[in-house]
């Protein structure tokens, strides 16, 4: 049974359809791959996962109806890293990841030693233990990534959304973050769902993509069966040469014609 | 997916907010020193000695019939019902600031924020200028009509910005907050520009005095204040959750709009409570909760409780100070709150790190 499966699913953002008639099923511990030009519906589809946004047709969380869950049910069985999550200044990197306990507390509880327990091993594991009582706006990006996969790590869902986790971070840190989180999928048996801008990386990552061009599916398959220079120049608007690198996945370059 | 534990000892994980105990402690202390000078201070001089026999003299045993019970009818009947209604609106509004400010991620906001203060001084201009000295089930008029009108202009907000704008944008319900607070004022001037023979009594009301508490005025209020208090104390932690923004607090499965509504109306009533026996003593709800955080720390679990200190405390110094600075005259004390509250934050802004605000 699928881990995740979206049917039919629709957002519109008042007259504005984001996404329309989306189909996708993701298989427990599977890692599939968003991608697509701008505006093309990607972050919608993640955010129609988590509920944040109102939508059409069908999405199953482990074959439960997303909107048959309470929000801490929900919160339970998915756990989502945001593009640019907003961290307070101020705020401590163990009290940010702490918040990813709020699913397993009563609306007026507080946290206990087990909680305690899951976020200092969750900090342990992403080499954060050192910057635990680090204030959130003295961390470097590729640390506030780190943090933000904690936090969402710390809710103990087996499901984990992200959204562009490698925005912003130098290829060294890009590496570091997509290698953690596959660690963990490994690991942990996390099934995810990411949407990613950078080809390359998508390819070398993700199990499946998703091509979205306009909000709709147009292509979905093993990266090799994606990531082709005609699919790319179609959908795109892109000039790419693609390399296969032996067992290592496929380079997406974009090339440059030659000014005369 | 379950985490596998680990032996790493957990008790002691750095960086997770605690409430400091030694700053409690100074918060109790200082309010205990407040309180011992607010009952001190006034045009009769009572000695601590008497202020103590006169405290124990219900006692059985070691209480005693040796105090002169003119002084001991003052302490009782004056000013002990002072000091614990000038602890309980500062606590109040100081607890309600930091909970607005938690509520709606905004440093700026004050309980007056969504049009409490506005509401309050037109109820209250309403019964001075059209209903003097009526009581309603034995109780006067202007402080029901102070609640009634804080309670309804917050309301109007609330209803005005969830129609408006939607209730996710907590922008849109600080604007609807601005515009109740615009239409309130703009009708009470005009009220009490018609009714002029009734100009000083408002203006007093409108600047704050504890002038007229007893302890049928604390009763009044206590019941409100102690459940808006009890409410926020309890929301401490999700304040805190508040801060990361809605759709990360509703991806942790939180409603961020059932929790701002709840903190929101507690703060209200306790805010709606304190203005209506005590006038809009300005500056305490901002200032209070903001010099906490500077010195203490910007979680709202040390925050909330803290601000309920230490605005007690503030709020009985400032009427100490109302009633000795001009003797044997007083001042509005929403003119201490602000003449000495004003430089005082300054100078923690100065000394501290602001930028952290």
């Amino acid at each position: 049974m699928s881990d995740v499966l979206l049917r039919g699913v629709s957002v519109a953002y008042e007259s504005n359809v984001a996404v329309s008639g989306f189909d996708l099923a993701v298989a427990e511990g599977e890692w599939v791959s968003l991608i697509g030009p701008n505006g093309a519906g990607k972050t919608s589809i993640l955010r129609a996962l988590a509920r944040l946004v109102p939508f059409t047709g069908e999405v199953r969380i482990g074959g439960t109806q997303v909107t048959a869950l309470s929000g801490r049910e929900l919160a339970r069985r998915v756990a989502v890293v945001m593009q640019d999550p907003h961290m307070p200044s101020g705020m401590t990197v163990s009290q940010y990841v702490m918040l990813g306990r709020s699913p397993h507390l009563n609306y007026f509880g507080r946290e206990g030693g087990a909680d305690r327990t899951v976020v200092a091993d969750i900090l342990d594991r992403l080499s954060l233990l050192r910057l635990a009582a680090r204030s959130l706006d003295q961390l470097s990006g590729g640390e506030r990534q780190r943090t933000a996969i904690a936090r969402a790590l710390a809710q103990e869902a087996p499901v984990l959304l992200v959204d562009e986790p490698t925005t912003s971070l130098d290829v060294g840190r890009q590496q570091e973050v997509l290698e953690l989180i596959d660690g963990l999928r490994a690991e942990r048996g996390l099934t995810v769902v990411a949407a990613m801008h950078d080809l390359t990386l998508a390819g070398q990552y993700a199990d499946r993509l998703a091509l979205l061009v306009g909000g709709r599916l147009v292509i979905e398959g093993a990266p090799s069966e994606v990531l082709t220079e005609a699919s790319i120049a179609s959908h795109y608007g892109a000039q790419v040469r693609i390399f296969d690198m032996n067992g290592s996945g496929r380079a997406v370059v974009p090339i440059r014609e030659e000014r005369r | 997916m379950t985490v596998a534990r680990s032996a790493i000892a957990t008790p002691m994980l750095p960086g997770l907010p605690r409430l400091p105990w030694l700053w409690a402690l100074v918060g109790v202390l200082t309010l205990l020193a407040a309180a011992t000078v607010g009952v001190l201070v006034g045009p009769v001089h009572l000695s601590l000695q008497t202020v103590i026999a006169a405290l124990l003299e219900p006692v059985p045993i070691i209480g005693g019939g040796t105090v002169d019970p003119s002084q001991s009818t003052i302490l009782w009947s004056l000013r002990l019902p002072r000091v614990v209604l000038g602890a309980a609106v500062g606590g109040m509004l100081a607890i309600a600031g930091a909970a607005y400010q938690g509520a709606f991620r905004n440093p700026l906001a004050d309980p007056y924020l969504l049009g409490a203060a506005a509401g309050a001084n037109l109820g209250a201009t309403l019964a001075i200028a059209f209903a003097p000295g009526t009581t309603l089930i034995g109780v006067n008029v202007v402080p029901m009509a102070g609640f009634a009108g804080a309670a309804a202009a917050v309301g109007a907000a609330y209803v005005l910005g969830r129609t408006v704008t939607g209730v996710r944008n907590t922008t849109g319900l600080i604007l609807a907050g601005v515009a109740m607070a615009a239409f309130f004022n703009a009708i009470q001037t005009f009220v009490q520009q018609s009714q002029t023979s009734t100009i000083r009594q408002v203006y007093s009301w409108i600047l704050g005095r504890l002038v007229t508490a007893g302890w049928d005025g604390v009763g009044l209020v206590l019941p409100y204040i102690a459940i808006s208090v009890i409410v926020i104390l309890l929301h401490r932690r999700l304040l805190d959750t508040l801060s990361v923004g809605d759709d990360e607090v509703t991806s942790l499965g939180i409603s961020a709009r059932r929790v701002r509504l709840i903190v929101v109306i507690a703060a209200t009533l306790g805010t709606a409570a304190a203005v209506a026996v005590a006038g809009t003593i300005a500056f305490v709800g901002i200032i209070v909760p903001h010099t906490v955080r500077l010195l203490v720390g910007r979680s709202y679990r040390v925050v909330v409780p803290l601000s309920l200190l230490f605005g007690a405390a503030f709020l009985v110094l400032a009427d100490a100070l109302a009633r000795t600075v001009v003797a044997p005259a007083e001042l509005s004390i929403g003119v201490i709150t602000a003449f000495v509250g004003a430089p005082f934050f300054i100078v923690v802004m100065r000394s501290t790190r602001a930028a952290e605000l």
